[in-house]
């Protein structure tokens, strides 16, 4: 039998050893290894109903949202009292604070300078999803 | 038991979830190069405008009713699909993605349960997270569901959701004498008009036709096809797609193409796409076919076209192996003087990454270091971050996109604006 090198050799998988202990001490720390954080995981409860959206306007500043923000927004959850949501009024996107007590509905904003959206009577309100967190570069 | 679920108008329906503006208004979206209509609203539809009507040909018509049109945004559309399937699949087992709108899910087990308030939950589900209306339909059979489905979109009383089995024998019969047998999934154009000429106009009759003659007359597949009609199930779930035996990229250009080295710089970019998709699924490819063509509706112009297949001296899935293959195939067929308007590329010849032959001769294989590091930063830094100088930079045939909405949900730059 003759046999011939190949020029170009299987490569042969190896397997990966998450630490070498052939002598001294094993790492310490070993058992205690969990993974690292993911921000994801932090931010996001809903992957699939999680939106990123972007702030143009200082009608929020009050609530501390500033412009150029980024918000992190839950279509999955239901709005309540009180919650910063992203709405549609006339067509738009806005970002307001929620107001809901004793059959009336409002979206306030939280600068002085803008007033408040009432909801007239037969009107919708449509919340297009609940803001939960803001992100913001400091750099 | 099936369910078939299905985006009502779905390019549409993505474009208004960003853009509420667009809700109750006519709204088209274009294919590629701003062509023809792809995908239309319930407004434009009730204006009479068909699938795959020409733009120009709808200027008047849009000016008078001011209908939007979008270019189509496939990035949008297949995150939106994709977080839509997603939903989906948590209410099966088993779930079959038939299309970017629509999915098969499997219903066995689910019998006892009431079927309709199981559709009115997904629907809601789907139309609270994602914005996005939908239809259910269920059946015995994938044929059933997607009839059922076709009854949820067109019959308003239904509140898009029909399960044909919970009607009554009556009430069904009814309901399907009422469907022309076109609607069926898997008679088609070509055998509507047959049927028809043999009196077979409705669904309830193509249910009751005798099997055997459909055979004789027609084929086994519309005998599965009316077996299917009848409940018995022959098609199955495909939970996995199956691997693409051919993949294909071609494009019309936004402009006219005169001159070999802008055909090179198409071909190139194409071949990069199909690459991609290609190492994707783990495969290689044996050959590359080229086409180029000119436009056949403009008349009295010199026409020409002409495909040609280069077989690769070792299967590859290395971009640059099949960029050369393919120039070499593409300067074959190039000969001056045409206007083109479309190229093409085909990889064929599909086999899985571990089962190759090896040639007698060394050859070059290719990088695929290099191909995973340029997939990794495509995918990372969008498409034709790091591509081939073959490809051209900003190149003139690019695609005619004007109408484009924002990539809302896959680019950091264009997320929606809230004020």
């Amino acid at each position: 039998m003759i046999s011939i090198p190949t020029p170009n050799p299987l490569r042969l998988e190896r397997p990966l050893f998450l630490s070498r202990v052939p002598a001294g001490f094993p790492s310490p720390a070993e058992d205690y290894v969990e993974g690292s954080l993911d921000l994801n995981e932090h931010l996001i409860a809903h992957r699939e109903a999680t939106f990123f959206m972007r702030v143009q306007g200082h009608s929020m500043t009050g609530a501390g949202i500033q412009d150029g923000d980024l918000l992190v927004v839950d279509r999955s959850l239901e709005a309540g009292h009180g919650d910063i949501v992203v709405a549609v009024v006339d067509g738009e996107l806005t970002v307001k604070r929620l107001w809901r007590r004793g059959g009336r509905v409002r979206l306030l904003a939280e600068n002085p300078a803008y007033a408040p959206i009432d909801l007239k009577d037969g009107q919708e309100l449509a919340v297009w999803g609940v803001v939960t967190n803001i992100i913001r570069s400091v750099r | 038991m099936f369910a078939l679920v299905d985006g009502n108008n779905f390019y549409v329906s993505c474009e208004r979830v960003f853009d509420p503006k667009l809700e109750g208004r006519p709204v088209v979206v274009l294919s590629n190069n701003d062509g023809c209509v792809v995908a239309r609203s319930q407004e434009v539809k009730a204006l009479g405008v068909k699938m795959g009507v020409p733009w120009f040909q709808l200027r008047e018509l849009a000016r008078q009713h001011g209908i939007v049109a979008k270019s189509s945004n496939y990035s949008l559309y297949g995150d939106m699909s994709a977080r839509m399937m997603a939903v989906l699949g948590r209410y099966s087992p088993e779930q079959e993605v038939y299309s970017i709108d629509e999915c098969f899910l499997g219903m066995d087990g689910f019998e006892r349960c009431a079927l309709a308030g199981y559709g009115r939950r997904i629907r809601a589900q789907v139309r609270q997270w994602l914005g996005l209306p939908v239809c259910v339909g269920f059946g015995a059979t994938k044929t059933l569901a997607k009839l059922a489905n076709f009854v949820a979109k067109k019959r308003p009383e239904f509140g898009g959701v029909c399960d044909l089995a919970a009607l009554s024998p009556v009430a069904r019969d009814e309901l399907l004498a009422g469907i022309d047998v076109g609607e069926v999934w898997g008679v088609g154009h070509r055998g509507t008009p047959r049927l028809k000429a043999l009196g077979i106009d409705n669904v309830k009759a193509l249910r009751d036709a005798d099997p055997t003659w459909l055979r004789r007359e027609f084929s086994v597949v519309l005998e599965r096809t009316v077996a299917e009609l009848n409940g018995t199930p022959c098609i199955d779930l495909e939970e996995a797609a199956p691997a693409k035996q051919q993949i294909m990229s071609s494009r019309a250009f936004g402009a006219y193409v005169y001159d070999l080295a802008g055909l090179e710089e198409a071909v190139a970019t194409y071949v990069g796409r199909a690459a991609e998709k290609l190492r994707r699924q783990g495969s290689l490819a044996g050959a590359v076919q080229v086409y180029i063509r000119t436009n056949p509706f403009k008349e009295g112009h010199p026409q020409y076209q002409r495909g040609l297949t280069v077989p690769l001296p070792e299967p590859a899935d290395d971009t640059r192996l099949l960029v050369r293959a393919a120039l070499l195939g593409l300067r074959r067929l190039f000969k001056p003087g045409y206007a083109y308007q479309k190229a093409g590329v085909m990889l064929m010849d599909l086999t899985g990454a571990r089962h190759t032959q090896a040639a007698l001769f060394d050859t070059d294989r290719g990088n695929p270091a290099l191909m995973r590091v340029m997939d990794r930063v495509n995918a990372c830094w969008g498409r034709g971050t790091l591509r081939l100088a073959a490809e051209g930079i900003d190149p003139h045939w690019r695609m005619r996109r004007g109408m484009m909405s924002p990539c809302y949900t896959t680019r950091w730059a264009e997320l929606p604006r809230v004020s």
